[in-house]
């Protein structure tokens, strides 16, 4: 995907998640977690989509789930952790997770445990740029940019301006076969 | 007439014996459990023992004035059996051994016990060090005199200083008596409080507590500065400072009758081998290693005569004692089989000659306590090392003939060991001995 | 893992680099402490084992919150310390200690070396809680930790440490870590206090308090331990605190505006610091104890996660 085709997928989920939040009434109680690093400007740029339409931008979150990955033994410590930054009440809000690839459902299964130690929101709904399949827990994504087939030991690669890249993109990266 | 099976000839090696003033390929022949000849040709009888020592050298049996043999009291360190059978393995054939026994060597029952011991071992010539002070207390004299008709060589609270001063006055006074030496272990215990290692910027980085120098200068000063009152004879222990060196140098330049001996450890390793180590108790003793500058005065001194004999104080502990943190640790390390290579390092590091070795080695140290040997003069007991000066081995520990492994060269390649030790003519060592 | 580190036994090792993970982490740690739920798996199933053979409520209670948080099992083992068998029960229980199967052992020990001697013995992670006067490398890197978040970095800051330096691990450990971070250290104490050999490790050295804390940006007051009175290192805790403590009046004249003032906890009041000092706006003692639990996390996340899998085979010695 380039540029312009990620574009259009972002502005796509955020006219998705602003119909169905109207449709729900749950505009008002919108709220948007980012998932470190790729999914952090995912949410920032629907937010700000949703913020053109509403006026008012709603809040924003973001989550690093390496203190809740459950491979710590295969992989060993992350030497970094960057920060977890939700400085608003969970409790009544309609949060949309939001990360870049969505793929075994590992990532989301952790940032979900790490999303309910900081409150109770009324519900979650999850969007990604790009949904490879390949799922390994009963994970699904409520928006997703774009649905590929890529096969297992495949990298799919999100680039952000935001994260240093000259311009957007996806790229799929051919791994070892398992 | 002597029995051809009772004549050793030990052919073709090059003999260094100081003290008779002898440096060249010489065969020597041991007869009747004494020194018969040492010449450039000889014809070895049929029947007798003969060694090729080419490339080798042939020097007197060492003597070592400093050992601790463990017997009586704690035999699960070491056994004079054991502790002699290390001796002849590093090729000492005399050794001294120190009164810290349990009971200590303070009354003639325990001097006899342990020469019985030794004779039964028949492996090295023990000479008994009695103790200064009854129960080694600093707190009354012992009987030099019994001691010495037992069979004392000298007397030592080793392990402990002196510290009475007053007290210390009358046992140089009345050693004059018997003319025994007073071998002292010199440390001021209050400079020395619950020290472990030597003080300075190595202790302060390991956070260590330190035992200055001066611990032992001090104790030094005063014993040379009371030999000028009392007179006897002084032997100043394992010297371990550069101030130590400097003061003997200056009393032994006035004359005064003392002696000292030195440990290859001292000579040879410093409190950053302390800090290598990552605080293992192998390199914990008494006194602790010190500085370079330390070592090398102790070299120096060693070199120019001032101190007069290398002493191992082999000092055996079991793993029980030793395996601790360094502070629990007990101090002491073995020497008796390592002496030789770590000494011949410090002579191909041109700190040392080889006389000047072999010297602090044999007739050096017999000197000291006016021991027989230490020489291959015609006549003198047959006590003769083979040392092959090139042979590398790596320190094993658990392949020592010491009960206790307590030794910091563990794991360590040194080059120089002793083939074959003689001991009155009859042969205690040779390398490839099952252990 | 700390960089290359199985263990955490000393600060004397470790790069700026691996200092500055430490801090880094413990940044994102100090977060998790600030949540309505002030726990996160990542640890979970770990056990963690704090061994002391000294007494020290603050230090296990902090590595004890730390391991909590991050969901691993913490046992605490206090040792009773018997002067003559104290060795064999080092080593004794190691041994029992290992067949245990911790995955960190968090000790403190009065003998320098002790963590050293474990980690010798056992095959999993040591982190030293403090041995003997060697060090307290915890201690050392949340003073560090402390002092970056109050000044954003240590660069041309100056430190001064004020007491006990020849008894004090934490003074070694900072001494082993602020310069790293570009921080002068100056130590200050009575002489009979100054170990041997101390500037060898980096830092000036002075005997009057007034020039010890002239411009400096922090100062580090150690505890006096009542019994080194009659060591004889001091007279009396009455003339210490006059020439070596801090109280309100000196530190309003002798210190800058902006200088904060630490303490590795417990405080002798009214000896090395008064309370007016101890309890005053220059003090960041209290947030030393929170950044405690959050170095303590940082360190047991980076070695409980990286003993899992290329565990090396023990060493015995």
């Amino acid at each position: 995907m380039n540029a312009e085709a990620v574009e259009r997928a972002v502005q796509r989920i955020a006219h998705e998640v602003l119909e169905r939040a109207r449709a729900q009434g749950s505009l008002e109680k919108l709220a948007f977690v980012g998932i470190r690093r790729g999914g952090v400007p995912l949410a920032e740029r629907i937010r700000a989509e949703i913020g053109k339409v509403t006026g008012a931008p709603p809040p924003l979150g973001t989550l690093d789930i390496a203190l809740y990955r459950d491979d710590l033994a295969q992989r060993g410590a992350s030497p970094v952790v960057g920060p977890t930054d939700v400085r608003f009440p969970l409790e009544g809000r309609t949060i949309v997770l939001a990360d870049d690839v969505l793929y075994t459902g590992r990532t989301i299964r952790a940032a979900l445990d790490e999303l309910v130690d900081f409150g109770r929101p009324r519900r979650v709904w999850l969007a990604v740029l790009v949904d490879r399949g390949g799922r390994e827990l009963p994970i699904s994504a409520d928006f997703a940019g774009a649905r590929l087939e890529v096969p297992e030991g495949d990298d799919v690669q999100v680039r952000w301006r935001e994260n240093g890249a000259a311009e957007d993109s996806v790229v799929v990266r051919e791994g070892r076969k398992p | 007439m002597s029995n051809p099976k009772d004549v050793v000839v030990i052919q073709g090696g090059r003999v260094i014996d100081p003290h008779g003033g002898v440096d060249g390929i010489r065969s020597v022949v041991l007869r009747d459990g004494k020194v018969a000849e040492v010449s450039e040709r000889v014809e070895a009888p049929s029947g007798a023992l003969v060694v090729d020592a080419r490339g080798k050298w042939v020097t007197p049996g060492f003597v070592d004035l400093h050992v601790h043999l463990r017997e009586p009291g704690q035999e699960y360190k070491e056994s004079i059996a054991t502790g002699t059978r290390a001796a002849v393995a590093g090729g000492f054939t005399s050794v001294c051994a120190m009164p810290n026994t349990v009971p200590a060597n303070d009354n003639t029952s325990v001097t006899e016990l342990m020469l019985a011991r030794a004779a039964s071992a028949g492996l090295a010539r023990v000479y008994p060090v009695g103790a200064v002070t009854k129960g080694r207390k600093g707190e009354e004299l012992a009987e030099y005199g019994e001691l010495r008709a037992a069979g004392c060589v000298a007397l030592s609270d080793d392990g402990s200083p002196v510290m009475s001063s007053g007290l210390m006055r009358r046992a140089l006074e009345y050693s004059r008596a018997f003319g025994l030496p007073i071998a002292v272990h010199e440390e001021d215990l209050h400079l020395v409080g619950k020290g472990v290692m030597n003080e300075g910027a190595t202790a302060t980085r390991l956070g260590l507590k330190g035992v200055p120098a001066q611990a032992e200068d001090v104790m030094v000063l005063r014993d040379l500065s009371l030999l000028e009152l009392t007179g006897g004879r002084l032997h100043l222990c394992h010297l371990s400072t550069a101030g130590s060196v400097r003061a003997l140098r200056e009393a032994r330049r006035r004359g005064l009758p003392v002696t000292a001996e030195v440990t290859p450890h001292h000579l040879a390793l410093t409190e950053e081998d302390v800090a290598a180590s990552d605080y293992d108790p192998d390199f914990k003793m008494n006194p602790p290693l010190r500085t370079a500058e330390d070592a090398k005065a102790l070299l120096e001194g060693l070199a120019d005569g001032t101190i007069d004999a290398i002493a191992t104080d082999h000092a055996p502990h079991s793993p029980e004692e030793k395996k601790l943190e360094f502070d629990a640790a007990l101090n002491g390390v073995l020497g008796l089989e390592t002496a030789f290579p770590v000494c011949l390092a410090r002579v191909r590091e041109g700190f040392l000659t080889e006389k000047r070795l072999v010297e602090a080695l044999t007739v050096g140290p017999a000197r000291c306590f006016g021991l027989p040997g230490g020489t291959l003069a015609r006549g003198a007991p047959g006590d003769v090392a083979v040392l092959d000066p090139t042979a590398s081995w790596v320190v094993d520990p658990m392949r020592g003939f010491s009960k206790s492994r307590n030794t910091p060269w563990k794991g360590r390649t040194l080059t120089g060991r002793c083939t074959h030790a003689f001991v009155g003519g009859r042969l205690v060592h040779e390398t490839g001995d099952p252990r | 893992m700390i960089g290359r580190h199985r263990h955490l036994i000393g600060l004397e090792g470790l790069s700026r680099e691996e200092i500055l993970q430490v801090l880094d982490l413990a940044t994102s740690m100090k977060e998790v402490l600030s949540r309505p739920v002030k726990k996160v798996p990542s640890l979970r199933g770990k056990n963690v084992v704090n061994l002391f053979f000294e007494t020290s409520t603050r230090t296990r209670s902090s590595f004890e919150i730390a391991a909590k948080v991050l969901s691993a099992d913490a046992l605490n083992w206090t040792a009773a310390q018997s002067s003559t068998t104290k060795g064999e029960t080092l080593l004794d229980t190691a041994k029992n200690l290992e067949a245990m199967r911790p995955d960190v052992l968090v000790v403190r020990h009065s003998a320098s070396g002790a963590p050293n001697f474990l980690a010798r013995h056992v095959g999993c992670s040591v982190v030293s809680a403090g041995d003997g006067a060697h060090e307290h490398p915890s201690q050392g890197l949340l003073d560090c930790f402390t002092l970056r978040e109050r000044f954003g970095s240590l660069e041309g800051r100056t430190v001064a440490i004020v007491g006990d330096i020849s008894h004090s691990r934490v003074a070694r450990s900072d001494l082993h870590s602020l310069p790293k971070l570009g921080a002068k250290v100056r130590l200050c104490g009575p002489p009979t206090m100054i170990p041997l050999g101390v500037e060898r490790l980096g830092a000036t050295v002075h005997h009057d308090l007034r020039t010890a804390v002239e411009g400096v940006d922090a100062v580090v007051m150690l505890r006096i331990q009542h019994e080194r009175i009659g060591d004889p290192l001091i007279p009396n805790t009455r003339e210490y605190s006059k020439f070596w403590g801090l109280n309100a009046k000196k530190a309003a004249e002798w210190l800058e505006p902006g200088a904060v003032i630490l303490h590795p906890g417990p405080i002798n009041r009214g000896v090395e610091l008064s309370s007016d000092v101890a309890d005053g706006p220059r003090s960041v003692i209290l947030d030393q104890v929170q950044n405690g639990v959050a170095v303590r996390m940082a360190i047991l996340y980076l070695l409980a996660g990286g003993a899992g899998e290329d565990r090396p085979e023990k060493v015995s010695a």
